[in-house]
């Protein structure tokens, strides 16, 4: 059945090249933990990967019973939470898998600096994935907001003093995060869009330019 | 690698009942991979459509008028629901439209046009009819429809406790 569909589809459309192109990639001995199992240190990258699909899944879902407004915020997220079935459980994916995030990025970061794997001709895709990883925190900084509760408030409060600490454009940095003078309806509604629209699409341009690029280039040798 | 090819074509292939390895492997490897998207999707899912399998509650009756002021001549009342709608709480007001009937019966009336859901009113054009002001569906006192829509005004359950009437869910139309 599934079979008969799918050689319709490639009959007229040719797609078996398409994916080929994408899985038929040889895995070397020195990355297989099958081989040696210290290679174990090569799957944190994939597992960032893993993660960072499950919290864009979660984040769809949350949005869907989320208002980033002061008076209803902290209101949609107790409702999601203990109303809704399972509500738990997806908000604890996201909270949970945020942090797993930046642990398994973390991770990846010390094997391809501990393997030199940053080293020529990879220098851009080092680049990148610092890129990432600053992506990465904004996430992190701007969806710490979203629950409007008081660490929220107050974790955001000194996220952005810190930023006004920066010489000369301080004050500006905080304006454009604040949106007015306080941690208010408008920083809500700016660390929203932030967070759900504007550091997610960087984000999956970048994980693209991650992944050609190491498709293009090969993963680096063994030590 | 034409060598390679050779040796396949040389190569008879044995008979055997068991499963291949390549089949065992696609076999543990879909069924885990199934498993753990399973894992993740199926709570998400659950969580979206959490609001079909909600129980629906049947409305409390809410206290409208005194019996008394009930007559042949349908009145406008208003009358205060508390209504919950996930984390937003809020006491809307409603309308219905009460009057007694031929049977001497007290009911109650929605005022949503059972055209397009405009508002409907007694008695505008000097018919003695429900009309609507937005496509002229017009309603008999009992609620029938006469002109353009295709159904009757639904109707409010009522019940008549101590002198007042109360006033519940809305159910279709049980006169005409």
């Amino acid at each position: 059945m599934f079979k008969n569909v799918y050689n319709w589809i490639d009959e007229r459309l040719d797609i078996t090249p398409l994916w080929r192109d994408v899985a038929d990639h040889e895995v070397p001995e020195h990355v297989n933990p099958a081989h040696h199992f210290s290679a174990f240190v090569y799957c944190f990258g994939g597992l960032t990967f893993f993660i960072t699909v499950i919290q864009i899944l979660s984040g769809m879902f949350l949005t869907m019973y989320y208002v980033p407004d002061i008076i209803n915020a902290y209101a949609s997220v107790d409702f999601l939470q203990h109303q809704v079935a399972f509500g738990q459980i997806v908000r604890g994916m996201h909270h949970f898998g945020a942090s797993l995030v930046i642990v398994m990025m973390f991770l990846h970061t010390l094997r391809v600096f501990f393997t030199g794997s940053y080293k020529a001709p990879r220098e851009m895709n080092w680049v990148v994935g610092m890129l990432i990883f600053f992506i990465m925190l904004g996430l992190g900084f701007t969806g710490y907001l979203l629950p409007w509760d008081n660490k929220a408030y107050y974790a955001t409060k000194v996220g952005v003093e810190i930023a006004a600490s920066v010489p000369y454009i301080g004050s500006y940095i905080a304006d454009f995060l604040y949106g007015g003078d306080i941690v208010g309806a408008q920083t809500l509604t700016r660390f929203f869009a932030i967070h759900v629209f504007f550091l997610p699409g960087a984000l999956i341009a970048m994980l693209a330019a991650h992944f050609l690029m190491i498709r293009r280039q090969g993963i680096s040798g063994p030590l | 690698m034409s060598n390679h090819e050779q040796h396949e074509t040389a190569h008879r292939p044995v008979q055997r009942k068991e499963m291949s390895r390549r089949q065992f492997l696609s076999y543990t490897l879909g069924g885990t991979t199934a498993f753990m998207m399973g894992g993740a999707v199926l709570p998400m899912v659950r969580f979206a459509v959490d609001p079909l399998l909600v129980k629906k509650e049947g409305g409390d009756f809410v206290k409208v008028v005194e019996e008394s002021k009930i007559t042949a001549e349908p009145q406008e009342f208003k009358f205060k629901i508390h209504q919950v709608d996930g984390w937003y709480e809020s006491d809307p007001e409603l309308v219905a439209w009460i009057s007694k009937g031929e049977d001497n019966k007290i009911f109650a009336l929605s005022p949503v046009c059972k055209h397009l859901g405009c508002t409907i009113f007694w008695n505008t054009k000097g018919h003695n009819e429900y009309d609507c002001p937005c496509h002229d569906a017009r309603y008999s006192k009992d609620g029938k429809n006469l002109a353009v829509a295709n159904s009757p005004l639904d109707e409010y359950e009522v019940e008549v406790k101590d002198g007042f009437v109360y006033l519940g869910p809305i159910v279709p139309n049980t006169r005409s």
